[in-house]
């Protein structure tokens, strides 16, 4: 990276410069900067909505950058290390759809783990691949899933040689990691590529002491999720491209179902956000890692909670772990993550991440300070005192090992019908069901319905499992393919 | 010294509508902590005062107001404080107070910005005065945190802080009132800042504070003041105890005989300041009804 070029924000001054112009609109938006719409202005402020405006000469073009976001871009890519950065407004799904639409097409797989988003899967309804799934592993005790076994990798690589890329989490949204560059280097040698799903990821390219990054690893495409930890507006992303992948193709792919319109409000955040990243982001997650391992020291003190880190790593399912991620475990007090996740929103006014039935996530960012987190560890110590239930029994489910049958795509438009559950056996489901936790499907749509899996289904209800995806809530039935 | 004949003043907004104005003879110090910018004004009506992030915290011509009744008022309804903990209290004003009470054997003060404290000791030497009491031990520390390892320490917690906005935001949420109350002895009492309910955008605060407090503790009052420099000067307090009443278990012969001298409290105005007016009575009950 070079930090004196990095200084450098040109999409920033590029709208500087052009809010000094005083340009007559005679072009879309139409609220003219603000001028017709003085509500908007009320709520959101001249200084944003003057510059909310459409692609013009001297702001060039998203869709086919060739001056300042051309130039924003190779400084994203420079800083990212990558052969080419694609500046993205449709969120990181659009990141990832980008990056399974260029590696594949109908009938073509792709493995994956089981945990993958919903972007890829919904990437695969567009395409037509194959979907080829790989046991993420699971912590029963956590209730978790951990990540890909590089010898599960090897396996589906040797029983699926004709796939043509790996998809792989960096890290999940719990901060664990697989050994990416193990697994990027078995992809390539079996002609395969490698894409990684960076949603929670930004600050592994700029800290230290975290993850490797997936370009440094050496894959070839990732979809970085600017807006979570690198401090872009909401939903601006990056997709990055490494030295195997052609820059026009991918931009054709990204333009097929990308805006024609993009927000410079996006695309302003995506390059001062870059240039902060590239000259302040050590400091910057030094400071964020200081403070989540602060949270977990003080949370790990109450009893009942416990704040997981690097002591999971077992240089398998879990290669690394990305210690930003404050997840806390919150079965010690009897009360689900769910629960206090509620607790905290309703009765002390904090918003947490999300919250599943073990364990609840805060995410520690650049934008956090000190008292913050004691506002967090207080809550926690007084939802101990006063909440606390005596602990039930925990059953996770395990791993349900899937049988595609129909592609995504093909169970996406089929014709289908509802039976109920015990009718179903041996038929394609065409729903998906997610059993929580720790949060993996057990079917998804195009699979085999088996007695095995019902009779999982069964055991997994009985012992407090959530179930949830099918329209049905109680399970009662299901829709399967015609 | 400026003359008066200089148009040289201090300006404070209390709401987008009001301003309040304190003519300066002179700056004497202006300084960021980590936490805040400290200021200090030297003035012919409130002498020297300081502020934080442009904000009056108090002035040498009123704090005896603030601090008479933050601390008087639940000395003299607790039988027997031997140990009280003041969050914030940095100034030492509050620690003054207590000082006037002998079977008093523990005062701790944790207050997170040492700066705050460098500055009132060399600028406000008669509330500092206070922190130099042999009973008095100081811990930097964030309240929250120092709450959170105390359980069943105190009689008496007094929470001297008054911006529910700004670096002390923590001070006035339900964890907070949760940690004092385990910190606190089975017949602990805790006095804090309810704000001023005045003005509309104040009320809010004033409303969450008590909406809070109220959940956590069973015995939750309220209690008011005159202080010229608060937005509309007009200011309550809140007393919330695990057990004492603050009027029917208040003590006055008792708290007469120490002959410790006021300027504000009184043993008649101690009973007085829970007579609220309709408008904040009416506010506090639609709160407790929640």
């Amino acid at each position: 990276m070079d930090l004196e070029r990095q200084k450098k924000a040109p999409l920033y001054r590029a709208l500087q410069e052009f809010r000094r112009q005083r340009v007559v609109p005679f072009d879309v938006p139409g609220h003219k900067r603000g001028r017709g719409n003085k509500e908007l202005v009320d709520f959101l402020g001249l200084q944003c909505v003057e510059i909310d405006v459409n692609s013009m000469k001297a702001l060039d073009n998203l869709c086919h950058p060739v001056s300042v976001i051309k130039e924003a871009e190779e400084l994203a890519a420079d800083a990212f290390g990558a052969k080419h950065a694609f500046m993205m407004v449709g969120g990181t799904t659009s990141a990832v759809q980008s990056m399974v639409l260029t590696a594949c097409k109908r009938g073509e797989k792709i493995i994956m783990p089981r945990n993958v988003h919903k972007s890829a899967i919904n990437a695969l309804i567009l395409c037509g691949a194959i979907p080829v799934y790989i046991d993420p592993k699971v912590d029963t005790k956590l209730g978790i899933p951990l990540g890909m076994e590089t010898a599960d990798v090897k396996k589906a690589i040797e029983e699926n040689p004709d796939a043509k890329a790996i998809m792989i989490n960096n890290p999940s949204y719990y901060g664990i990691c697989s050994d990416l560059k193990a697994i990027v280097d078995l992809a390539h040698k079996n002609n395969m590529l490698a894409l990684v799903d960076e949603a929670h990821g930004t600050h592994l390219y700029f800290g230290e002491g975290l993850p490797l990054n997936a370009m440094a690893a050496g894959a070839d495409m990732a979809a970085v999720s600017m807006h979570k930890s690198g401090g872009s507006l909401t939903q601006s992303s990056m997709l990055l491209i490494g030295e195997g992948i052609n820059e026009g193709y991918v931009s054709n792919i990204v333009n097929l179902t990308q805006t024609t319109s993009a927000s410079y409000l996006l695309l302003g955040s995506l390059d001062i956000s870059r240039r902060n990243l590239a000259l302040k982001g050590k400091q910057s997650f030094a400071k964020v890692c200081e403070l989540a391992d602060y949270a977990r020291e003080e949370i790990n003190e109450i009893e009942g909670f416990y704040a997981f880190g690097a002591e999971l790593i077992n240089k398998s399912s879990v290669y690394d772990f990305d210690v930003t991620k404050l997840v806390i475990n919150t079965r010690g007090i009897g009360l689900t993550g769910i629960e206090v996740y509620d607790l905290l929103r309703e009765e002390y006014d904090i918003q947490m991440e999300f919250g599943d039935l073990s364990n609840v996530l805060a995410y520690i960012s650049i934008g956090d300070r000190l008292q913050e987190i004691e506002r967090l560890a207080g809550a926690l110590n007084d939802i101990a005192r006063l909440y606390s239930k005596p602990t039930g029994d925990f059953f996770c489910a395990e791993y349900v090992t899937p049988i595609v049958k129909a592609t995504p795509q093909e169970a996406f438009y089929a014709e289908t019908e509802k039976l109920p559950i015990d009718q179903t056996i041996g038929r394609i489901c065409a729903e998906s069901v997610m059993c929580y936790p720790p949060g993996i499907p057990i079917l998804a749509p195009g699979e085999m319905i088996t007695k095995d899996i019902l009779d999982y289904i069964n055991l997994a209800k009985e012992k407090g499992c959530s179930m949830q995806g099918p329209e049905s809530e109680d399970i009662s039935e299901l829709y399967v393919l015609k | 010294m400026a003359g008066n004949d200089m148009e040289f003043w201090f300006e404070e907004m209390h709401t987008n509508n009001v301003k309040m104005s304190i003519r300066v003879n002179q700056h004497l110090y202006s300084g960021t902590s980590e936490f805040q910018r400290i200021d200090v004004f030297d003035s012919p009506e409130f002498g020297k005062f300081l502020t934080s992030n442009g904000n009056v915290i108090f002035s040498e011509q009123e704090e005896f107001t603030y601090d008479e009744m933050i601390v008087h008022v639940p000395m003299a309804v607790h039988p027997d404080v031997k140990r009280v903990l003041v969050i914030g209290g940095g100034d030492g004003g509050v620690a003054r107070e207590l000082s006037y009470y002998k079977e008093i054997e523990v005062i701790d003060i944790c207050e997170p910005d040492k700066m705050f404290v460098d500055v009132c000791r060399k600028f406000f030497p008669d509330n500092a005065i206070g922190l130099e009491d042999v009973r008095v031990r100081i811990y930097y520390e964030d309240g929250l945190r120092f709450l959170r390892k105390c359980k069943d320490k105190y009689d008496l917690i007094i929470n001297d802080a008054t911006d529910p906005t700004g670096h002390e935001a923590g001070l006035f949420t339900k964890e907070f009132y949760g940690n004092c109350y385990k910190a606190l002895h089975d017949d602990g009492i805790m006095v804090y800042q309810h704000g001023s309910p005045f003005f509309d955008e104040d009320e809010e605060n004033c409303r969450a504070m008590h909406r809070k407090a109220v959940k956590s503790f069973p015995v939750m009052k309220v209690y008011q003041a005159n202080i010229p420099t608060c937005p509309s000067g007009y200011w309550l307090f809140g007393f919330a105890s695990k057990k004492y009443h603050p009027i029917r278990d208040f003590d006055p012969k008792k708290w007469e005989d120490r002959k410790i001298k006021t300027w504000y409290y009184t043993t008649h105005l101690h009973s007085g300041a829970f007579m609220l007016p309709k408008y904040v009575e009416d506010m506090l009950i639609e709160e407790e009804k929640e």
